[in-house]
């Protein structure tokens, strides 16, 4: 049996989302934008997805946009504050710690003329609010999805029009104030992986980057994947719900993982210890591998993720680490999923202490 | 300031520039600098890293014949 505790990858589908899920197949299949009988079930279905995102995300449901992924939201919200505010300049600013899909639409927004820079951020991953002025758009995340850190959103948001990456807080944490879009993507909250959510605010400069489409709001494109907006809105509620007692037990159990970790000789613990995502936490050891350590961990039944380069598709190591100066190799990632208990996390700090020296002793130390 | 001592780790990936760095530095005196020659990329954030945990000075990096960066520590302890 696998102690999952990658759930800032994916987080399983909450009980709640699986419920709806199903009775959703079976209704929820008709195109929402036709006039009969099949066609309205799923246009109810999908306002009601449209309606409960919104009140559980503390918006208005026109504000509101299903989109095919979390990243797609990222680009649709970037790029469309971008085309928005096309007249007064083409200068995207983003933290140095945004996640790849902001980076990403970033160097696709340079290589079509516009300009993109960075601004750095201190020791802990923070945002320095001193940065660049010269923002028409600026991207900065809720909270930073490798080290868990909370960025100043809403002090930032007085400077220019900003697009705010959501996918790592959204339903765990309530929304900041500020921002003029945003993205969140279900399958990090527990609802399933397909669904992401563009936020708008009302007022807010927005045209599509793309080439748009006819449905049922502007902003969408494609037909709208009914059962899994539906099933994301449920798991959302539920999230959104029960919070007060998840967030209290899964910061309690990272003070706990961060604890342990630290006395491990020539460790380094990052990101925010305080001002930080419940549920997560980064860590790199000296003179490990990281595709060594993730490797070992798997086959004692634990499933966590790396940031070091040798674990990435690129042979580059997390951008985010490199930004804050932290220690790059030996990186792992823990992030706990809803089920996750004091038994897991004991379990876990029970083998790391033997596997990084095994490690060490392998590498002649 | 020359170096006492240059590590040629052209070609080793992250962390075995750290780990040769490691080991060697007891091959210098206290107050002598150790030299990295490395071109995995993960070196430019590893070795000052490195030298912060550890309690090292981290002098610079410049680029060596080749374009290779050559990454400086001085010995403190």
């Amino acid at each position: 049996v696998s102690t999952y505790l990658d759930s800032a990858s994916g987080e399983p589908l909450h009980p709640a989302a699986r419920a709806v899920l199903e009775q959703a197949l079976d209704a929820g299949y008709a195109d929402p934008r036709r006039l009969h009988g099949p066609a309205r079930n799923a246009r109810i279905m999908l306002d009601n997805a449209r309606a409960a995102t919104a009140e559980a995300l503390g918006v208005r449901p026109d504000e509101v946009t299903f989109t095919p992924s979390g990243t797609h939201a990222v680009h649709l919200g970037v790029l469309g504050l971008l085309a928005g505010h096309a007249r007064s300049g083409d200068r995207l600013v983003a933290s140095a710690v945004e996640h790849a899909s902001v980076m990403h639409a970033g160097r696709w927004h340079e290589q079509r003329g516009g300009s993109f820079a960075t601004i750095a951020v201190d020791a802990s991953g923070r945002v320095l609010a001193d940065g660049d002025d010269e923002a028409s758009v600026l991207a900065v995340q809720a909270a930073n999805h490798e080290v868990g850190t909370v960025q100043p959103v809403a002090e930032l948001a007085e400077r220019a029009p900003l697009f705010m990456d959501a996918c790592a807080s959204a339903g765990r944490l309530p929304l900041p104030q500020g921002w003029s879009a945003a993205a969140a993507s279900a399958h990090k909250w527990g609802g399933p992986a397909g669904v992401g959510v563009l936020l708008v605010r009302k007022g807010a400069r927005w045209r599509n980057p793309f080439p748009g489409d006819d449905r049922v709001d502007e902003r969408s494109t494609g037909m709208e994947d009914v059962p899994g907006a539906l099933a994301a809105a449920a798991a959302l509620q539920a999230v959104v719900a029960e919070r007060d007692e998840v967030n209290a037990r899964q910061f309690a159990l990272i003070d706990r993982l961060r604890a342990g970790v630290a006395a491990i000789p020539d460790t380094e613990v990052v990101g925010d210890p305080v001002d930080r995502l419940p549920h997560l936490v980064t860590f790199s050891f000296l003179y490990v591998d990281g595709e060594s350590i993730v490797g070992e961990l798997d086959r004692r039944g634990f499933a966590v993720a790396s940031g070091s380069a040798c674990t990435a598709s690129t042979l580059e190591p997390s951008h985010v680490l490199t930004a804050m100066g932290a220690l790059t190799h030996g990186n792992l990632r823990v992030s706990l999923a809803r089920e996750t208990t004091e038994a897991y996390i004991d379990r876990l700090l029970a083998v790391l202490p033997d596997v990084v020296a095994r490690i060490r002793q392998d590498a002649g130390l | 300031v020359s170096e006492d001592l240059t590590l040629d780790c052209v070609g080793l990936l992250c962390p075995r520039p750290i780990i040769e760095l490691a080991k060697h530095l007891g091959d210098v005196p206290v107050g002598g600098v150790i030299a990295v020659l490395a071109d995995d990329v993960a070196a430019a954030t590893d070795v000052p890293a490195w030298c912060r945990m550890r309690g090292q000075e981290y002098l610079g990096a410049e680029n060596a014949e080749g374009g290779v960066p050559r990454y400086r520590v001085r010995r403190l302890s």
